[in-house]
């Protein structure tokens, strides 16, 4: 029987956005693990971690108040599941703080009155990755794997916001292991003590403080070369693009000659089960994974 | 100063700290800080900070008012969670510091060339509009917010990545008209202005 969740995709997923290669691959990821994704009618914007300057704290919670109770509404008794680590965190901060507030709870209640909602604010709140860990397994992940994604060695990116501050259960805020065993699983190699794994890429930042952001990004993409990486993976949509897209101009600045592809969790998965690139999203790469490309054409 | 900012120097006298903890989300830890310099130690772009949090901390203790709320210090936070799973006295630092940005802002203070300021503010507008966000427009106000002349060079700087993005389906023009948006927008956007209004009722008594 197939598994049924509330999913929230978020504003990155949506067509002709910077990370609609990433639905696509978990798409096609989902479909073979029997996952079916009941997509919240009518979702918002969770406004990220950076809509701090304009939002204030009660309408930056209203947002993802909107949210669960939509779902609460429509998808009633399923989990609520995203893919994006912001989306995922603010949903789950959201849901934490107004637990514990009796009067922004309230509030809140009130702001979303104004829009026919009331929130209970029961649902649980799952990031997609603990979805794999928890109902589908290793076991399973691995059961349907047709094109094992040998001779990879691959650097498993976490980053920030899908480790802290809530990260997954079992897994050290230092030295996460999930991904690595992901990519161990989708029958790759990964990069042992990759030295970045839980660094920062300068999120938001990478568009107001670029300078800044790109010597973080160096050094994320140096460490998974140091490690003899062919390519880095990430759960994160942010992650993914700050890593992939800016190459070329710290090339220029800093004299480097990175061009390493950067993929999601997702993306290895969707191939090694024997989907084709195109249902992987690989055509979404501006770096091509053409080791990839390579197995999914096989 | 604004009129907002003149009334809550008045109201609050020499205690920036009691100002803090009732006005700025999560203030109330601000007096936990044991000074141990973690957070700051911990933070990606600490180098970068005028003063890094556990500075902050104390010089809300010590009425520095104008140095805090003036300083760029709080947007250079990435939100990467960093301080705060490494806080002994787990203080949710990125929730303060985001605090006292909009604090700051909110009474008209805030260093307003601030690129991160001036980023977070476009942000919270794009998405407050239609409910989703639109990232052709946020990164075309991106380019273009100090000025026009400016903006073309910046773009032409970033043409390169704007084309990988559009020829990888990551990008789309026809986000220039329209765009995505969530259906019900009348009550969403009721939903933040009431929002708003309270928030604005609970800072101003």
């Amino acid at each position: 029987m197939s598994k049924e969740y509330s999913f929230y995709p978020g504003c990155s997923s949506q067509e002709g956005a910077s990370s609609s290669n990433y639905l696509k691959s978990v798409n096609a990821m989902c479909d073979v693990l029997d996952i079916k994704l009941n997509i919240i009618p009518d979702w918002n914007c969770c406004s990220a971690s950076i809509g701090y300057c304009g939002g204030g704290e009660l309408p930056r919670l209203a947002l993802s108040a909107r949210n669960i109770a939509l779902s609460e509404q429509h998808n009633a008794g399923q989990d609520i599941v995203a893919t994006c680590a912001a989306c995922w965190l603010s949903t789950k901060e959201t849901q934490e703080r107004l637990d514990s507030d009796a009067g922004l709870m309230s509030e809140t209640n009130e702001a979303l009155a104004e829009a026919g909602l009331k929130l209970e604010n029961k649902s649980k709140i799952r990031h997609m990755v603990e979805v794999l860990i928890e109902d589908v397994g290793y076991e399973e992940m691995a059961k349907h794997v047709k094109k094992p994604l040998d001779g990879i060695k691959i650097a498993g990116y976490v980053g920030c916001q899908t480790n802290r501050p809530f990260g997954i259960e079992g897994e050290s805020f230092e030295n996460p292991k999930y991904l690595d065993k992901f990519i161990e699983t989708m029958g790759a190699e990964p990069v042992e003590n990759y030295d970045k794994k839980v660094s920062c890429c300068g999120g938001a930042l990478a568009f107001s403080e670029p300078d800044k952001s790109q010597l973080l990004i160096k050094d994320i993409i140096e460490a998974a070369y140091d490690g003899g990486a062919d390519m880095i993976v990430t759960p994160c949509p942010v992650c993914q693009m700050n890593v992939e897209v800016y190459q070329d101009k710290i090339n220029a600045k800093h004299g480097t000659k990175f061009n390493i592809p950067v993929t999601y969790y997702s993306t290895l998965m969707s191939v090694a089960y024997g989907k084709t690139g195109k249902e992987s999203g690989l055509d979404g790469q501006i770096i091509r994974a053409k080791q990839l490309e390579a197995i999914a054409s096989k | 100063m604004t009129d907002i900012n003149t009334g809550m120097v008045e109201k609050y006298r020499n205690d920036f700290l009691k100002e803090v903890e009732a006005n700025v989300e999560e203030g109330d830890w601000v007096k936990m800080c044991m000074q141990c310099g973690v957070c700051s130690g911990s933070c990606p772009l600490g180098s970068d900070w005028d003063h890094p949090p556990q500075e902050l901390f104390m010089m809300i203790r010590a009425g520095k008012r104008d140095e805090v709320l003036q300083s760029t210090s709080m947007w250079m936070c990435t939100s990467c969670y960093n301080c705060i799973v490494r806080c002994p006295r787990e203080l949710p630092i990125t929730h303060i510091m985001h605090g006292l940005a909009h604090y700051a802002t909110r009474l008209g203070i805030e260093p307003k060339n601030q690129p991160t300021r001036q980023f977070a503010q476009l942000f919270w507008d794009n998405l407050a509009k239609n409910g989703r966000v639109n990232e052709l427009w946020l990164g075309v106000n991106l380019y273009f917010m100090n000025g026009f002349v400016n903006g073309i060079k910046v773009a032409l700087g970033m043409a390169g990545i704007g084309l990988g993005m559009l020829k990888t389906g990551r990008l789309s023009l026809k986000e220039l008209v329209g765009g995505h948006t969530v259906k019900d927008k009348k009550g969403f956007q009721a939903m933040i202005k009431k929002a708003q209004e309270l928030e604005a009722a609970r800072i101003d008594n």
